[in-house]
């Protein structure tokens, strides 16, 4: 293609404003990303400057005609006209221009330019077209492959997906799993509207569901509400009981956390009891100078009645329960402004997922099935399956590599060397002189020694090489091939071709037999796609150095017999099909 | 069965070592002059015994590969005391009379060297291991070693796929060690696709260097010692109906057997093939 020799195009031109317009002489010179225009007079006020990215099309007028022009137009309805001197001028230009356009339009807007491409034969979501969008911004390969073949026109966009859907279920489960946190303030005192109180204590939400406005408003809730707190932070637990023993709803606030108790217990169920935690010297909590996490521990615990446990609240326990509700981020995913509403939200999600929980018998038959083969006792085990590896589609690129020595290996090699071994014995004789042989060994016993060591030696020196004249070719990591070794364009080029050809022959060979005039114009398309791509095999081959002409070649080789059988088949069917046409009148 | 052994002992390198022994007599009467039975049959013996000193409970079984049958020969697990690999030289005997005389009275003089039954050791190898694996949760590694010359069959190829893809399945590794004259094509699919070692020895007087440094290796220690790798793997393929070796041909889209002409019904599945336009197996190429 004209671009990849030319970086840029210097061309005489008139610049017109409109197609009568005589036009202003000067010089156009386009590089890839822009074009400028520079008038012969200096005095001239025409000096464009203009970026292939705003051009969105190109018109130009026909070979042989009064004018060579060139009309590059823009979205809003402006447009450049360009007059050459001659047609093969302008054509060079029109040339640039076109790849130039396909270029910035792919590098700057995927999204826009893949949404307007596909013609619509099937009814595609939303969804379904963001996924393809988003499989091929993250895959430059399939790109490449999608550009040069729908955008070119060559296949469809449903054929193109077509084999492709399980890449795109992959995609749609890939969602951000991640979750906007809520702030870390504990003790503010305000009721924030996004239910940090209600999420942190689950009695002061069911009450305020229960109470509020019912048995009193809102402001009297949160009154009591701070009243309780203003009791917590005395740490007077007597009085706390006796005002509790007052006020009845006060005492809600008051009491310990049933609903915390309920989910500390739920979790610590889920927790897995096969967990292997080693303890080290760094959980050491015994003999930790100060007790409690390094809070100062109350030393009259011991002395309050039972009446007055229920009462209290230990620090640790409130910040646990802060730090996990912290950690678990925005459980409700809409902003609420009316604190009931966020208030029943939570209630709801919260027992949403006990029933999730309850119902969750997987779960916890899973959780059985751990447990029991971590603490199996081997005599008391029922015969297991042993086991087996899954069944997998292999990657083709295994087959490319594996190809090379392959290459040039035909047919008819199995047939020489079959010819090689000939037996002139009878089977009787055969089996005489094994029979032989093994009373042979019988009786004399084992050769001794049973190996020359000169033998032993030129084995060992002849593995050596083997192996690290491998190494050297293959490289250090068996993974690599020959494709490393060769510069990075051809190896680029090469497998490009490789994925072209594959994705166009497993359509190709697919239309076969041919029986709607859809196959068959689809059968030429692809064919005529192949045949473009034929020469530039070959190009590469001799393109490349001589030392690594072979290598190259040797890869090469099964691409082109692909190819050619491909094109030999096509031709085939072509001169039945014409025969068939030609019979046809005759025969009836 | 021994008895179950105790964790402990049985460590990362203990193997099941299942050896197949090409006894083809046309293949061997046609090679005598560069090496003989009893040559090949001193080296390999040498190395059965070096396997099994390796390790106290490495195990070693060797199943002939005759030309109308296939017979356990060896195994060291059997009896009170593990036994030493000479002893499988009066079966080996026995097994070449039996195969004697299952072949017909045809003399077969001046015709190519027919193919030995590799598909019904490869079996009889991958049945033994099974009831290895069944026979509780600790046991040693399996793996197999075809040492092998006579020519492919092509008649077996799809009893050969089959074993290979069990093989690979219960993730066994076949290693191959070719003595024949030319490469074996299904060797060469069965080490590749379960991961074995692919070998065609240089110097035949040098086998028992080349098991012993090669295939005496176990699988664990196979992580990080570096084996000779074949360059290329033949892929090509036969087709079903005359077991020609073919390039490309037709499959059937239901159990993808392979046919190298159009034919009206599968002979694997039953399928039916549509008249020419609707449901004919698609024409696909198979690579070379």
């Amino acid at each position: 293609m004209a671009d990849k020799q030319q970086q840029v195009v210097v061309k005489r031109a008139r610049h017109k404003s409109s197609v009568k317009d005589p036009g202003t002489p000067g010089v156009l010179k386009m590089t890839k990303d822009r074009f400028t225009f520079m008038a012969n007079d200096p005095s001239s006020p025409v000096k464009l400057n203009v970026e292939f990215r705003t051009i969105k099309g190109h018109k130009f007028t026909k070979d042989g005609t009064k004018q060579a022009l060139l009309n590059l137009t823009q979205d809003q309805g402006g447009n450049y006209i360009f007059e050459f001197e001659n047609f093969p001028d302008r054509n060079v230009c029109k040339d640039f221009v076109a790849s130039a356009i396909a270029l910035s339009g792919e590098a700057g807007r995927t999204v826009p330019e893949k949404s307007a491409v596909p013609i619509q034969d099937e009814q595609l979501s939303a969804a379904e077209m963001e996924r393809r969008i988003k499989l091929l911004q993250e895959d430059s390969d399939l790109q490449k492959l999608h550009k040069q073949f729908v955008i070119g026109g060559i296949l469809s966009e449903a054929e193109f997906w077509a084999t492709r859907k399980k890449l795109l279920e992959q995609n749609y489960s890939r969602r951000p799993k991640q979750r906007v946190a809520l702030k870390n303030d504990m003790w503010s005192t305000k009721p924030l509207a996004d239910g940090q109180i209600f999420a942190e204590k689950p009695a002061v939400r069911q009450a305020y569901l229960n109470f509020v406005p019912n048995k009193m408003t809102e402001k009297e809730f949160w009154t009591k509400y701070s009243r309780a707190e203003y009791l917590h932070s005395t740490k007077n637990v007597i009085a706390a009981a006796a005002e509790a023993a007052e006020d009845e709803e006060l005492a809600v606030f008051l009491k310990q956390d049933d609903m915390l108790v309920n989910e500390a217990r739920k979790k610590i169920r889920q927790v897995d009891p096969t967990l292997d935690m080693e303890a080290d010297e760094g959980d050491d909590y015994m003999h930790l100078p100060i007790q409690d996490h390094g809070l100062p521990r109350n030393d009259n615990k011991d002395v309050l009645d039972s009446q007055y446990e229920p009462y209290r609240r230990s620090f640790s326990q409130h910040l646990n329960q802060h730090a996990a509700v912290v950690l678990q981020g925005r459980v409700i995913d809409v902003e609420l402004g009316d604190t009931r509403s966020v208030a029943e939200a939570l209630a709801r999600t919260k027992h949403a997922e006990l029933a999730k929980d309850a119902s969750d018998v997987y779960l916890d038959k899973e959780r059985l099935e751990r447990i029991s083969r971590m603490t199996e006792i081997e005599d008391l085990q029922a015969p297991r399956d042993p086991a087996v590896a899954p069944l997998s589609i292999k990657d083709p690129r295994d087959y490319f590599d594996s190809q090379q020595a392959n290459a040039f290996s035909t047919l008819g090699d199995t047939v020489s060397g079959a010819k090689q071994l000939k037996c002139s014995v009878s089977t009787r004789e055969a089996y005489c002189s094994l029979k032989e042989c093994i009373s042979e060994i019988k009786f004399q016993g084992l050769t001794e020694p049973t190996i020359n060591s000169e033998v032993a030696f030129k084995v060992l020196n002849g593995l050596a090489q083997n192996i690290s004249s491998n190494k050297y070719h293959l490289g250090r990591n068996p993974n690599e091939s020959i494709l490393d070794s060769l510069p990075k364009i051809t190896r680029e080029e090469l497998l490009l071709h490789w994925s072209s050809i594959q994705e166009l022959l497993k359509h190709f060979w697919s239309s076969y037999p041919i029986t709607t005039k859809y196959l068959l114009t689809k059968a030429t398309k692809l064919k005529d796609a192949m045949s473009q791509i034929y020469p530039k095999l070959q190009e590469i081959k001799e393109s490349v150095q001589s030392d690594l002409r072979h290598q190259v070649s040797l890869l090469v080789q099964p691409m082109l017999q692909a190819l050619d059988a491909a094109f030999a088949h096509y031709d085939a069917d072509v001169q039945n099909r014409s025969a068939r046409s030609g019979e046809r009148p005759n025969g009836f | 069965m021994s008895p179950p052994v105790p964790s402990k002992i049985l460590t990362d390198d203990v193997s099941l070592l299942m050896v197949l022994i090409d006894s083809n007599p046309h293949f061997w009467s046609s090679i005598k002059p560069h090496f003989s039975f009893s040559k090949f049959l001193s080296h390999v013996l040498a190395f059965l015994n070096s396997i099994l000193l390796l390790n106290q409970l490495n195990q070693v079984v060797v199943i002939a590969t005759g030309i109308n049958s296939c017979g356990y020969v060896f195994d060291s697990s059997s009896g009170s005391v593990s036994q030493r690999a000479e002893s499988l030289l009066p079966k080996l005997e026995e097994f070449a009379e039996n195969d004697e005389s299952l072949s017909e009275r045809d003399d077969d003089s001046g015709n190519g060297v027919g193919s030995s039954l590799l598909s019904g050791s490869l079996s009889m190898a991958l049945c033994y291991i099974q009831r290895v694996f069944r026979s509780g949760p600790l046991h040693p590694q399996p793996r197999i070693i075809c040492l092998h010359g006579s020519p492919d069959g092509p008649g077996q190829y799809v009893a050969i796929m089959n074993s290979i893809f069990s093989a690979q399945r219960s993730m066994v590794p076949i290693d191959s060690c070719v003595i024949g004259i030319q490469h074996s094509a299904f060797l060469q699919q069965a080490s590749y696709i379960t991961g074995g070692v692919y070998l065609k020895p240089q110097q035949l007087d040098g086998l028992f260097q080349y098991l012993a440094t090669v295939f005496a290796t176990d699988l664990h220690s196979r992580n990080f010692l570096q084996l000779p790798k074949p360059v290329g793997v033949d892929f090509r393929a036969s087709c079903f109906c005359h077991k020609n070796t073919i390039d490309m041909g037709f499959i059937c889209s239901v159990c993808l057997s392979i046919f190298c002409k159009h034919q009206k019904k599968c002979s694997t599945c039953g399928s039916i093939f549509g008249q020419a336009q609707t449901r004919d197996p698609s024409a696909s190429q198979q690579r070379k």
